[in-house]
């Protein structure tokens, strides 16, 4: 590790050229399958391999298979439910966590943090025996039931971490010139807290949405998810319309962030 | 057990309609006003509502749901399962909301002990007079009081004919010369079942010392393997030449040497499995009424002759047999004769081994 | 304290507060608990033949748990799930930092670049290798175009490409944490360390490495457990011949219809994570006092 002493001066500095280029590469790693899948999407065969020339027929194939439009509405309709209940449940969980002291406490905490490291495997077998057990009908429900147990969690965690990096003099204020604790709460806290509120609904979204496995185990008739479709699709029947949803899939998710950032953007300021 | 890909002849008929689309946006907006409407197929039981069908992944013509569809002014929402076991788990959480299942052979027996499917009533389906004599009360369900088959088929070796030659027994799964270019069935039964087969013995074995000796032979090819797979998958890896011998079902083996005049499907010796696949009626059905109306509709012979024409699997339905494309009837392992379809052998429920064969299955996978 | 005046009740329970928690309560306990507890009782139970399950106390399924066959695959998932947490962590760790102290006026950018393919389905991304380490795909092609082999070589359904599918789904679940720690870092540290004559490796591993250790535990659970129960990575890329534990309960369940086994098997998993979780937060969390 022996190099000229300018560089060795600069703080912490290991050689920045070999960092960028270690960067560079790793960049590479996560972007150039992805870039890949996209680039197939476009063929005009059906080989997701062997480039043949241009063609959007797997777009169209795509737009026409009502199966595919059928998943990724019961995704969207799992997705908004699931966070909405969840978003709603999480944070009055967290604002109970931040705020008060309580017996029991600590098995609260550990239940939270226990469902977020749990295998999702593990969750998914015990829905589907619980299900099982208590002749609850698979369906759509059982799906929301299921996300909704495992976003609460993360919800509550990423509330409680904007609670506790939060002003309480405001509050006070509020209470102090007579607001009812509801009125606070609408008027001061929920705003304050409102960046934490989104965060957590938009990681409730993406782990709903992207969720397979315990997704697998727990849904029943008419409502397969889009993440079920994919994979029926990919064991069933690999073709381009597998790269073409899944550009399209890119392309949405990248136009959220973007749109999210600037929303989140505008909201810190 | 089954499970189909779209065919690419299939899509040579799509892809007409397909370039109309022009630009991706136009086609996006326009099927997401196309479908909101239609909407909500999350079982909804009124009457002439929605059927709920329980399948295998692409185990119906084109023309099938939407025929139906119109035909009764109702909507079809079809989810797709991987295994017969799979289906049952889903099954046992009690009322699914599914109306019509397609469990294979033995799974009906076990839903039938389980109690999850419940008794047809044939007045309702008239057409059952078209199933063939040989598709009748089958040993899983003698009186035919729970099923009524479906399709059925065979599970064999597809094959590059070029770099193999004449396949005719189980041995080529064996071949040294293929080593790494060989794929089988990510099955339990099916692929313990070809192990049993090849060494003479019934594919419903439950003696101890038939089964260690299946178990030794398939850790004995497991280095000459590709891997496990669903049949599915394993048709496009033998089209791509990346394997050289696959063991698939009979309807995509057979739709892959039509489409590839390299390729073979065979049937190999000394034996090897005849399977039907059955529509059934879960207890509990939103609409059974609605069920029998399905299951009768699928036995009409020009519905089960489009079916067949689609998948390239047999079909139970003996009027359909006129109908059926001359490309298909006029293939030997479509249509086998008496002499081979009488070393075919039916996989049965083997009760209590069914662990034991999971645990060779295990020990192979991960040996 | 003063701060907590006013609002907090104190520690005792109140209306409001009971009000606060029983949804989570409710929600959590029924759903998550309780189903949690029914798998418990079942691993004591004995499958019947068709799938239904007797209760009682029958120890068998735990002594199948430690056949050699079915502990062999435990341990040997468990050892993938800690090489996929090293992997990921000798990859993520220098990215964050070049991230956090590099990156400049980009950071914001270039961590949003690693998040994105976690925003993206984890079928699609174990998608994208199948088709990537394919027999006429891009690897193979790649490495003939580069004169390293003469014909297509078996790439994928191996526990390489196993392992290289976790390693890229996984890794964005590292940079992060890791990311998030570095990034709070108070550059000011670095020079009075420098200033007291460290050297760049001693100042990394003395400073830098302590402080990011928060970071290091975060991303490890992250990418560890996820991976140690994972059953669609060896599903798709290793062609089924690499078992991971997550394929064995999913068996049990879905094809085998002995949910007592199963179930033992997922209590197993479940006690396995949250051992490990507890260990390493402790001993990790002591030997940083020490460090300090």
């Amino acid at each position: 590790m022996v190099r000229g002493a300018p560089i060795l001066k600069r703080v912490g500095s290991l050689p920045d050229w070999a960092l960028l280029l270690f960067a560079g590469l790793v960049y590479l790693f996560l972007y150039a399958p992805i870039f890949v899948l996209m680039f197939f999407s476009f063929n005009s065969a059906r080989s997701t391999q062997v480039w043949e020339g241009f063609s959007l027929r797997w777009y169209a194939e795509l737009f026409r298979d009502q199966s595919v439009l059928d998943a990724f509405y019961t995704s969207m309709v799992v997705g908004v439910t699931a966070t909405a209940i969840s978003t709603v449940i999480g944070t009055l969980a967290a604002l109970a966590l931040a705020r008060h002291s309580f017996r029991g406490k600590t098995l609260a905490d550990s239940t939270i943090y226990a469902a977020t490291v749990m295998p999702e495997i593990v969750v998914g077998v015990s829905l589907l025996a619980f299900f099982v057990a208590v002749q609850f009908q698979l369906g759509i429900t059982t799906i929301i039931i299921a996300h909704v147990a495992f976003c609460i969690s993360f919800v509550t965690i990423v509330v409680r971490a904007r609670l506790s990096g939060m002003d309480r003099s405001l509050e006070e204020a509020a209470m102090d010139l007579g607001a009812d604790p509801p009125t606070t709460f609408m008027k001061i806290t929920l705003p304050l807290i409102l960046p934490g509120v989104m965060a957590g609904a938009l990681l409730a979204f993406t782990l709903s949405f992207d969720d397979f496995v315990i997704t697998f185990f727990v849904a029943g008739a008419g409502a397969s998810t889009l993440p079920l479709k994919i994979y029926s699709m990919i064991k069933f029947g690999v073709s381009p319309v597998i790269n073409a949803l899944s550009t399209v899939l890119l392309v949405a998710t990248l136009v959220c962030i973007l749109g999210g950032s600037r929303f989140f953007s505008r909201k810190e300021e | 057990m089954k499970g189909r890909r779209i065919s690419r002849r299939d899509f040579l008929k799509r892809l007409g309609a397909g370039a109309v689309a022009g630009s991706t946006l136009t086609v996006l907006s326009a099927c997401t006003v196309d479908t909101a409407p239609r909407q909500g197929g999350d079982g909804g039981s009124e009457g002439g509502g929605t059927l709920n069908l329980y399948n295998w992944s692409d185990y119906v013509a084109e023309t099938t749901i939407p025929g139906f569809e119109e035909e009764f002014g109702v909507r079809v929402v079809q989810d797709f399962y991987a295994s017969n076991e799979e289906l049952l788990a889903k099954l046992q959480a009690g009322g699914t909301g599914y109306d019509v299942i397609v469990p294979s052979d033995y799974m009906v027996e076990i839903m039938a002990k389980s109690g999850v499917i419940q008794e047809l009533d044939m007045a309702k389906i008239p057409n059952f007079e078209n199933v063939g004599e040989n598709f009748r009360g089958l040993p899983y369900d003698p009186e035919n009081r729970y099923s009524v088959p479906y399709q059925w088929g065979t599970t064999g070796i597809l094959y590059d004919r070029e770099e193999v030659g004449e396949v005719e027994s189980w041995d080529a799964m064996w071949d040294e010369r293929y080593a790494g270019r060989i794929a089988m069935i990510d099955d339990v039964r099916e692929t313990i079942g070809a192990a049993l087969m090849r060494l003479g013995y019934s594919i419903n074995s439950t003696d101890e010392g038939e089964l260690g000796e299946a178990r030794e032979l398939l850790l004995e090819q497991k280095p000459l393997l590709r891997g496990y797979f669903a049949s599915t998958e394993i048709v496009p890896l033998v089209e791509s030449g990346d394997v050289l011998l696959g063991h698939v079902f009979s309807g995509e083996g057979i739709l892959a040497t039509v489409e590839n005049e390299n390729l073979a499907y065979a049937i190999p010796k000394p034996a090897a499995t005849r399977w039907t696949d059955n529509m059934c009626i879960p207890a509990g059905a939103p609409n059974p009424d609605l069920a029998h109306e399905f299951i009768n509709y699928i036995l009409d012979a020009q519905v089960g002759a489009d079916l067949t024409n689609y998948t390239y699997y047999g079909t139970p339905n003996e009027a359909a047999l006129p109908l059926i494309d001359e490309e298909l009837t006029s293939i030997p392992e479509w249509n086998p004769p008496d002499e081979v379809f009488d070393r075919l052998q039916v996989i049965e429920d083997v009760g209590e081994a069914t662990r034991d064969y999971e645990r060779i299955f295990t020990e192979v996978k991960s040996a | 304290m003063a701060a907590q005046k006013g609002v907090d009740k104190g520690r005792g329970w109140s209306l409001g507060l009971a009000g606060l928690l029983a949804p989570a309560a409710f929600w959590l306990g029924v759903f998550f608990l309780v189903p949690l507890l029914l798998i418990l009782a079942y691993s004591f139970g004995t499958s019947g033949v068709y799938g239904g399950i007797t209760l009682g106390f029958n120890p068998e399924n735990y002594l199948k748990v430690f056949d050699p066959l079915y502990l062999q695959i435990i341990v040997r998932s468990t050892v993938i799930a800690l090489l996929n947490t090293l992997i990921c962590l000798a990859i993520g760790y220098p990215l964050a930092y070049f991230i956090a102290f590099r990156g400049g006026s980009w950071k914001t950018a270039l961590i949003l670049l690693v998040m994105i393919p976690f925003w993206t389905s984890l079928l699609v991304r174990a998608y994208a290798w199948v088709v990537i380490l394919g027999g006429n795909g891009l690897a193979n092609r790649t490495l003939q175009f580069l004169g390293i082999t003469d014909g297509p070589i078996t790439l994928i359904f191996t526990p390489q490409a196993v392992m290289m599918g976790l390693v890229y789904s996984y890794l964005p679940f590292m940079v992060l944490p890791l990311y998030a720690s570095l990034e709070k870092f108070d550059a000011r540290l670095k020079e009075a360390a420098q200033d007291l004559g460290a050297s760049r490796w001693q100042t990394f591993w003395r400073v830098t490495f302590p402080l990011s250790l928060p970071g290091v535990i975060a991303g490890s659970i992250l990418v560890f457990i996820p991976s140690a129960g994972e059953f669609v990575i060896p599903d798709l890329l290793g062609g089924s011949q690499t078992v991971m534990t997550g394929n064995l309960i999913q068996q049990q369940f879905l094809n085998a219809r002995d949910w007592a086994f199963g179930s033992a098997l997922a209590v197993m998993l479940a006690v396995l994570m949250l051992g490990a979780i507890l260990i390493y937060v402790r001993r990790i969390g002591t030997d940083r006092l020490e460090g300090v």
